[in-house]
């Protein structure tokens, strides 16, 4: 993609401006998102077009989105982390939490023993409770998914693969797809993969967004999730426009972390990228799903990140097909919280089968 | 799918609710002795809380000879560092007994008890940890190197954030040596009574402070009248602040104000747009509104008006009306009859106006004062509801093109507490903190108080500031 | 029954990092009483317990200072209830150490009490005191606040143990300082009881560290420490001070001259030894459309 010195601009693009819808009611959120960028069916494949024709252009619209005021947007995670949830409220939220888990094992030490424990784990969390239901998915390296993929036949647990050369990215685009392409000829449902934050943090939005688009295509009929890193983002402003691009991108996911830098997902994070995930359903009417990992480690993080899910894009989103928590401790105290919603005592650690 | 919370009731068995309560008059609990009794009741459902006593004009000349004595004699020649650490006791017991105070306080106010538990509990308590440390450094304030109290404090405050308003009024005139006599709004007395408990926890000397519970134009208006009272400090509405100061026409007496408002939220077209969403719907539905420097008018640009509304209208699909006592509840009840009443004639004048009606579909409880979130559309400056105070949970939406244009509108009212401006652009912050005729501008923010911040208004919002080194000068003889 | 059980004594340790370590070189000085009796044996710290401590403060700065002002005041005042839950040790210490009676002793503890209180009010209004906006000729919004300098090291008065150490490491302290103190030479222990005192009160560990030893081993070795970035010379003894002045010059130290004789500690203190250590930063921003 070259930079235009100069570019030719669609009627009524700027800042606040309202474009004139010809298909319906004016896009709602269309000058909140700062400009008309959005064709005529206002479609996410259609703004892909414009915005992928020129750096300049796309510089531009992620510039012109509106920014995060930082204190704001922890002030109004702080304001939802009071939500008190209880009894039925509290075992619906933990039930539904353990079905959103990717079960994740992401070592340089994993082995196929390793794997075959977590799939088990994946499939029944809770060798004493018929009751409890599967994870949505396990998530590990690539060159395990075949092991995994025989480990979870005739299961509702997808494999999801992380590949482009996990968590820093730091390789050729060759390499990186041939990673997907690896991925996905061993079976994975799912691809996790990293976009470029050295291409992101320099400015060059052009190759992250060409990067993505190349990714989505190697995935075929895998589903695609787009790790931000927003741990190197580090501003809320680059997290807002990181999802964006992924989302242009082709992304089914926006997904916070590697889990590999620390911070990896907070909640003020989410709540930016659930924000996104809205204004772009608006925008095109594609739906793109969240994921938060890293660092989610006890029942009452994972709650929290559930009410600001249902308060933030609603109730919608409340579904694993449409929102996930890569982690792996968070299982079993997901399990242990359940357990004493049910018999009213507290467990204790070893009542939890390891993965 | 709906994922319902449950309720997430706070137990109202934490706080002893006695069935009746005396005055606090030289350190005791006593009855009046020409007054009478009346009843407070939980607005929520309309039952009644306690029997509460009325003070009589010679219940306030007892009160007022005991305050009289105690600064005279105790109060005034004690040395600084030693009410400092009065103060600090007294906002130590505060925070100990802090659920107590904030189930209360939901209960006779009708406020959510998330907002008494993380808003007025924890800011009492600072006033008090933060006057406490001006005690013993007066010589620091910039006032001169030995600033005096001006003597007996009679302190008038009403029923939207009963106990902050009581700390507010106490902390600084106790730190400048005055001794007070409070009198708390006559539908919120429990909290002021629960405080009157905890000062005499603290061993405070008798007749420092008193509480006269009671009507306001019976014990309020003995009180600010009584000659042994030399300075008066009201907060309430700007009606009765004006009746007040005609009553003290010519009489000499210190006096502070801190009256009504029409606050202005400017939004602009470079706002952080989902930040100023929370800031508008925290600007005119905290505390159900009943805030003096609340946000009640949203003026936004032209622009990106379409916009920001539907967002306003989405994000207030979320908002909880309910229990005061459930811990999820965001919007709780109006405080009294008479209140409620007046915000329903407003509104209904504003639908007469032509102004477009809107709130998100609510169930409210069949028994208590309720109104759900209302916001209007196509207002006018022209409007009743752009201009007067309506003092409960109606927005009202005006545009605007320019940033002057933006001055103009939000100046253009009788008052002039506070206003709000969003935008990402920090030389407009400045100066259009610079034009807005307001006491307290929040930039990028809404409804931040600190002990450490002055807050007062301009025009008939008032006059005078409380909190920070300013909130002193209103209890010192300068 | 008391006169024949024996008492479990206690052992008189540093405190660095929020811990309480023995020196680094295993060495041990003797205190004694006014009267010469034994009291206890001291840790005597070396130039690398010194260079441990200066690593824990500056550790702990960023995070001091980045507390609110409210959160560091109401951290002082716990201080302070947790010396006057102490006091009957203190002053035992006190009276000890000073050769005091049990009156005289009470008096400069609860003076030091009061003293701490006095500081801990201070922590949310140094900035309206000490910082301004200020009305520059054209159109910008211009604004001076008070910042904690950083490392600060503390020589802590000779003769008063308790009143004169709360003196001069409350003021550094509470304006987001962290701080390496050298207690008094022979009069530590009050200080090491302090210390006891600051790590069960919430202050975050290496916000204080404090020292015992040898005056004249010690001091010089934090003056000319790059790492640190004023000192108070309180304590120093006169022959010391030009010397200690020539070595903070290493990296411009601000330094608080002593006086010329030990002060009366029990006269009212006045906000000059908390801006010592505060640095002023002015921004300026333009106002306009």
């Amino acid at each position: 993609m070259e930079t235009e010195a100069t570019t030719t601009m669609p009627a009524g693009v700027g800042p606040g401006s309202l474009v004139s819808g010809q298909a319906g009611a004016p896009l709602v959120g269309t000058a909140a998102v700062g400009g008309s960028i959005v064709g005529a069916d206002g479609s996410a494949a259609d703004m892909l077009a414009q915005l992928g024709r020129s750096e300049t252009e796309l510089r531009r619209f992620l510039h012109g989105l509106p920014g995060v005021d930082q204190v704001g947007a922890e002030a109004r995670v702080a304001s939802l982390a009071t939500r008190s949830i209880k009894t039925t409220a509290k075992l619906w939220a933990l039930e539904m939490a353990v079905r959103m888990v990717d079960l994740t094992t992401l070592e340089g030490a994993d082995t196929p023993g390793k794997v075959l424990s977590l799939c088990a784990k994946a499939r029944r969390p809770d060798p004493a409770d018929a009751t409890v239901p599967s994870v949505a998915a396990v998530c590990i390296y690539p060159d395990l998914v075949p092991i995994a993929k025989r480990a979870l036949a005739g299961s509702s647990v997808k494999v999801a693969a992380v590949a482009t050369a996990f968590p820093s990215g730091r390789a050729s685009l060759a390499v990186k797809l041939a990673d997907v392409r690896d991925a996905v000829m061993g079976g994975a449902d799912e691809v996790d993969m990293v976009i470029d934050r050295g291409a992101f943090l320099s400015g060059r939005y052009g190759l992250v967004l060409e990067e993505v688009q190349a990714v989505k295509q190697a995935c075929g009929q895998a589903h695609l999730k787009v790790i931000l890193e927003t741990g190197e983002l580090v501003t809320y402003d680059n997290v807002r426009r990181a999802s964006y691009l992924a989302m242009v991108g082709g992304a089914d996911f926006i997904k916070t972390s590697t889990g590999k830098v620390s911070p990896s997902a907070t909640l003020p994070v989410a709540l930016v990228m659930l924000e996104a995930v809205r204004d772009f359903a608006d925008l095109t009417g594609t739906r793109v799903g969240v994921k938060v990992a890293g660092g989610i480690r006890s029942a009452k993080d994972a709650i929290r990140y559930l009410v600001v899910v249902n308060e933030t894009v609603g109730e919608s989103w409340l579904h694993p097909s449409m929102f996930r928590f890569g982690a792996s401790g968070l299982l079993n105290d997901l399990l242990m919280q359940r357990s004493k919603q049910l018999t009213g005592d507290y467990a204790g650690t070893d009542d939890y089968s390891l993965s | 799918m709906t994922w319902d919370y449950a309720p997430a009731p706070e137990s109202r068995a934490i706080v002893d609710i006695h069935s009746s309560y005396g005055l606090f008059i030289d350190g005791a609990f006593v009855e009046p002795t020409d007054g009478s009794a009346y009843k407070t009741e939980n607005p929520a459902n309309e039952e009644v809380l306690a029997d509460i006593s009325a003070a009589g004009p010679h219940d306030v000349d007892l009160a007022v000879e005991a305050a009289g004595r105690a600064q005279k004699t105790v109060w005034g020649p004690m040395p600084g560092a030693e009410r400092a650490k009065y103060l600090y006791r007294i906002a130590r017991i505060i925070q100990e007994r802090s659920r107590e105070l904030a189930v209360l306080e939901s209960l006779d106010n009708g406020k959510p008890i998330r907002e008494s538990r993380d808003v007025d509990v924890p800011l009492a308590a600072a006033h008090f940890f933060y006057y406490a440390g001006w005690a013993d450094k007066l010589e620091y304030a910039g006032f001169g190197p030995d600033p005096r109290p001006i003597g007996v404090a009679g302190q008038v405050i009403p029923w939207n954030f009963p106990l902050m308003m009581a700390a507010w009024k106490l902390a600084p005139a106790l730190a400048a040596g005055n001794t007070c006599v409070l009198k708390p709004a006559t539908t919120t007395p429990l909290s002021a009574l629960l405080l009157a408990e905890i000062i005499q926890q603290a061993d405070l000397p008798p007749g420092v402070v008193n509480v006269l519970t009671g009507a306001g134009s019976v014990a309020g208006a003995a009180l600010v009248a009584h000659p042994g009272v030399r300075k008066v400090a009201f907060t309430g509405s700007t009606e009765i602040g004006k009746d007040l100061q005609r009553s003290l026409a010519g009489t000499g007496k210190h006096l502070t104000l801190e009256l009504g408002g029409k606050g202005a939220n400017v939004v602009f077209d470079d706002a952080p747009v989902d930040q100023a969403i929370e800031g508008i719907v925290n600007g005119i539905f905290f505390n159900q509104g009943e805030v003096c420097c609340a946000g009640s008018r949203l003026l936004v640009q032209e622009s990106i008006a379409d916009v920001v509304v539907d967002k306003l209208k989405r994000r207030l699909a979320t908002l909880r009306v309910g229990d005061p006592l459930d811990k999820n509840t965001d919007l709780g009840a109006i405080n009294n009859a008479a209140q409620l009443e007046k915000i329903r004639s407003l509104v209904e004048e504003g639908e007469a106006e032509g102004a477009v009606r809107w709130s998100p579909s609510c169930t409210l409880p069949a028994r208590g004062y309720w109104f759900p979130p209302t916001v209007f559309t196509e207002v006018s400056q022209a409007h009743r509801i752009a201009q007067e105070e309506i003092f409960g949970p109606v927005l009202s939406v005006l545009t605007f093109r320019t940033p002057e244009e933006a001055v103009a509108k939000a100046n253009n009212t009788v008052y002039g507490l506070s206003a709000g401006v969003w935008t990402e652009k920090g030389s407009r912050i400045l100066w259009m903190a610079g034009q807005l005729r307001v006491g307290v501008v929040w930039a990028n923010a809404f409804n931040r108080f600190d002990p450490a911040s002055p807050f007062g208004g301009y025009r008939e919002s008032g006059f005078g500031r409380e909190g920070g080194r300013q909130g002193l000068a209103a209890y010192l003889d300068v | 029954m008391s006169e024949q059980r024996l008492a479990v004594r206690k052992t008189y340790k540093l405190y660095i990092g929020g811990a309480f370590p023995r020196s680094e070189s295993g060495r041990s000085y003797v205190v004694t009483g006014s009267d010469g009796a034994f009291l206890a044996n001291a840790a005597l710290a070396s130039r690398k317990d010194v260079r441990d401590a200066v690593v824990a403060a500056r550790k702990a700065q960023p995070g001091w200072s980045g507390a609110t002002a409210y959160n560091r005041g109401q951290v002082l005042y716990r201080v302070a209830e947790m010396l006057d839950g102490r006091r009957a040790q203190f002053v035992e210490e006190v009276g000890s150490s000073e050769g005091l009676n049990h009156k005289q002793a009470a008096a400069s503890v609860e003076a030091a009490v009061d003293r701490w209180v006095w500081y801990a009010g201070w922590a949310d209004k140094v900035a309206q005191v000490a910082g301004s906006s200020n009305a520059v000729a054209g159109p910008f919004f211009n604004f001076s606040v008070p910042e904690p300098t950083g490392v600060v090291g503390v020589l802590a008065p000779q003769t008063s143990s308790l009143l004169g150490l709360v003196s001069v490491l409350a003021p550094v302290l509470v304006t987001g300082n962290a701080v390496v103190v050298l207690a008094s030479e022979k009069r530590p222990l009050p200080a090491i009881t302090l210390a006891e005192v600051l790590a069960t009160s919430d202050l975050p560990g290496g916000a204080v560290n404090l020292l015992t030893g040898r005056v004249a081993e010690l001091a010089p070795v934090l003056a000319s420490h790059r790492d640190v970035d004023a000192l108070d010379l309180a304590g120093a003894p006169p022959a010391l001070v030009a010397e200690l002045e020539l070595a903070a010059v290493t990296n411009v130290k601000r330094v608080l001259h002593p006086d010329a004789t030990e002060p009366d500690w029990s006269a009212s203190p006045t906000p000059r030894r908390m801006l010592a250590f505060l640095e002023t930063k002015t921004v300026w921003h333009p106002v306009g459309v």
